[in-house]
């Protein structure tokens, strides 16, 4: 089957945001499709680098990244939902003239055209949140 | 493009989290798509929709009025779960009143809210291809 999935959460915080996580990498395991995975409201936090959670904690926003890469994951974080809560690429940083980016690699921002996108196209869409 | 049913479930205040705010923006976007859009509010979802509302004393941009814009986007059916709005001592006449032009009938002016009850609900959502909840 073809997954769309919603992370509306932040790590560390939420249990939606480790859920979609297990979700995605179960649903792959077994074959399925997932288009692609879109953050929004505070789950847009998972896609910062700056991350550092204590050694014997999981690193939630490296386990997204690692799990992009093995399987060609498209992560899209919500531009205006980023915007407020301070996620940048390089280009949005520049854009907006702050000093500094934080998106993690396998991450890509965009807008919510991707969000009604992924609904569209896929068989399911799985939103993670309250 | 493929056009589905998108129906959107509205359960939190309007204020005090973000979630009311920033499902607005995905239902304008939704509808920019040429999709079929419904808004279901219940639970304290339903005070989005109260009228009157003032957030001066909390500094929060009263996005309110923006639902008065949703029948220019082809939005022309919001359901209001009944059962909530008695338990927090409200009726239609505390909500907006959110209309639609029906171009079919010299543009006149329709009643976009529709109050219904849980075992309604549960044939909204059947009947929908894509639930999103917030």
């Amino acid at each position: 089957m073809k997954f769309t999935i919603q992370v509306s959460e932040g790590p560390y915080t939420h249990q939606a945001s480790d859920s979609a996580y297990q979700f995605t990498r179960a649903a792959l395991e077994k074959g399925h499709e997932i288009f692609r995975v879109f953050f929004y409201h505070d789950g847009v936090n998972n896609a910062t680098r700056l991350t550092t959670p204590p050694q014997d904690d999981r690193n939630v926003v490296n386990r997204w990244s690692e799990l992009a890469a093995e399987h060609n994951l498209d992560m899209v974080v919500c531009v205006a939902a980023a915007q407020r809560r301070g996620i940048a690429d390089a280009d949005e940083a520049k854009r907006n003239g702050k000093d500094a980016d934080n998106l993690a690699p396998g991450f890509r921002i965009s807008g919510l055209g991707q969000l009604i996108e992924g609904a569209i196209q896929s068989e399911r869409l799985v939103v993670f949140g309250d | 493009m493929t056009q589905k049913k998108f129906l959107y479930v509205n359960r939190k205040a309007p204020y005090g989290t973000v979630y009311a705010l920033e499902s607005l923006e995905v239902v304008l976007i939704g509808a920019a798509f040429e999709q079929d859009v419904r808004l279901l509010f219940m639970d304290d979802g339903v005070f989005q929709l109260a009228k009157g509302q003032d957030t001066a004393g909390i500094d929060n941009k009263n996005f309110s009025p923006t639902y008065s814009a949703l029948g220019d986007y082809e939005v022309t059916k919001i359901y209001v779960d009944k059962q909530s709005l008695e338990e927090r001592g409200m009726s239609l006449d505390d909500l907006q009143h959110l209309v639609w032009e029906d171009e079919d009938d010299d543009w006149a002016e329709r009643d976009s809210i529709v109050l219904v009850d849980r075992s309604e609900i549960k044939e909204i959502m059947e009947e929908n291809d894509v639930v999103l909840s917030f």
